[in-house]
């Protein structure tokens, strides 16, 4: 998927069991429990979420729970709770297919997309781990419709892990 | 001293491990060689007892040992920094302190 292409719509269930997608402007933010750069932006992100209410934000775990347990739905669901509830939804992608039609390749690896849902940023949050600035740039411009300046960047993480 | 550092391309991580190990050995006046060993299946994570990527090796010790049982496995390891935030790489202090209590 390119800048400008419109990107797939979904429906993934979340881990209150309800099917959430894209809806206006949309950050599709794949991500897992296990990876210690998901986890190192954690917090950047939920932030984000909560700094951009207007924005429809969706954390996706793609990732084959048989290899890796600690990204089962059960273990997504546990993860939530224990830590109070999330500002966003977390959705499973159980089959990939989601994944695989975005092309994720990483977990982070982000998908800005606005109201047309036309993709607008992918890549990663910032270059600096404890930092989602480049994510917060894309956001400010096509909140006010615009195109941001800086539309793409290489997604840093743990490869995706894809089902054998 | 044997240092090893063990990687798996699934994680980005060991090129940045590679060069606070390099810059830490110089620093503490090591002149060993690091030894890159690639692994490549859960067979051999599991011979190499490969918790993660990175793992660095020093004298074929593990220089962070996890709790007994860890699993071994094609993972990216978590470390925690010092000021305790989650991190795809060791500190490199902590890489200093596991060369001291090695050498």
């Amino acid at each position: 998927m390119n800048i400008g292409d419109q990107a797939p719509a979904f429906a993934l269930p979340d881990t209150d069991g309800v099917e959430r997608g894209p809806e206006g402007v949309t950050v599709v933010a794949f991500t897992c429990n296990h990876c210690p750069y998901a986890l190192g932006w954690h917090e950047g992100l939920l932030q984000v979420a909560r700094d951009y209410p207007q924005v429809t934000f969706l954390a996706v775990n793609p990732n084959d729970a048989e290899r890796y347990p600690a990204d089962s739905f059960e273990a997504m669901k546990e993860r939530v709770e224990a830590e109070g509830g999330w500002p966003h939804p977390y959705l499973r992608d159980e089959t990939q297919e989601v994944a695989r039609a975005y092309g994720a390749k990483t977990t982070p690896d982000l998908f800005v997309l606005d109201a047309d849902r036309r993709l607008r940023y992918r890549g990663a949050p910032d270059s600096d781990r404890r930092e989602t600035g480049w994510l917060r740039d894309a956001l400010d411009a096509v909140v006010e419709g615009e195109k941001p300046q800086r539309a793409e960047t290489e997604p840093v993480g743990c490869s995706v892990k894809w089902r054998q | 001293m044997r240092v090893e550092l063990l990687w798996w391309e699934g994680c980005p991580s060991h090129p940045e491990t590679l060069a606070d190990l390099e810059r830490v050995l110089r620093e503490e006046g090591l002149d060993d060689d690091v030894e890159l060993i690639e692994v490549e299946s859960d067979e051999q994570a599991r011979r190499e007892h490969f918790p993660g990527s990175p793992t660095i090796r020093l004298d074929g010790d593990d220089a962070f040992p996890g709790e007994p049982g860890e699993p071994f496995s094609l993972t990216c390891r978590i470390y925690r920094l010092r000021d305790g935030r989650v991190s795809p790489t060791p500190d490199p202090e902590d890489i200093r302190d596991a060369l001291r209590r090695a050498a």
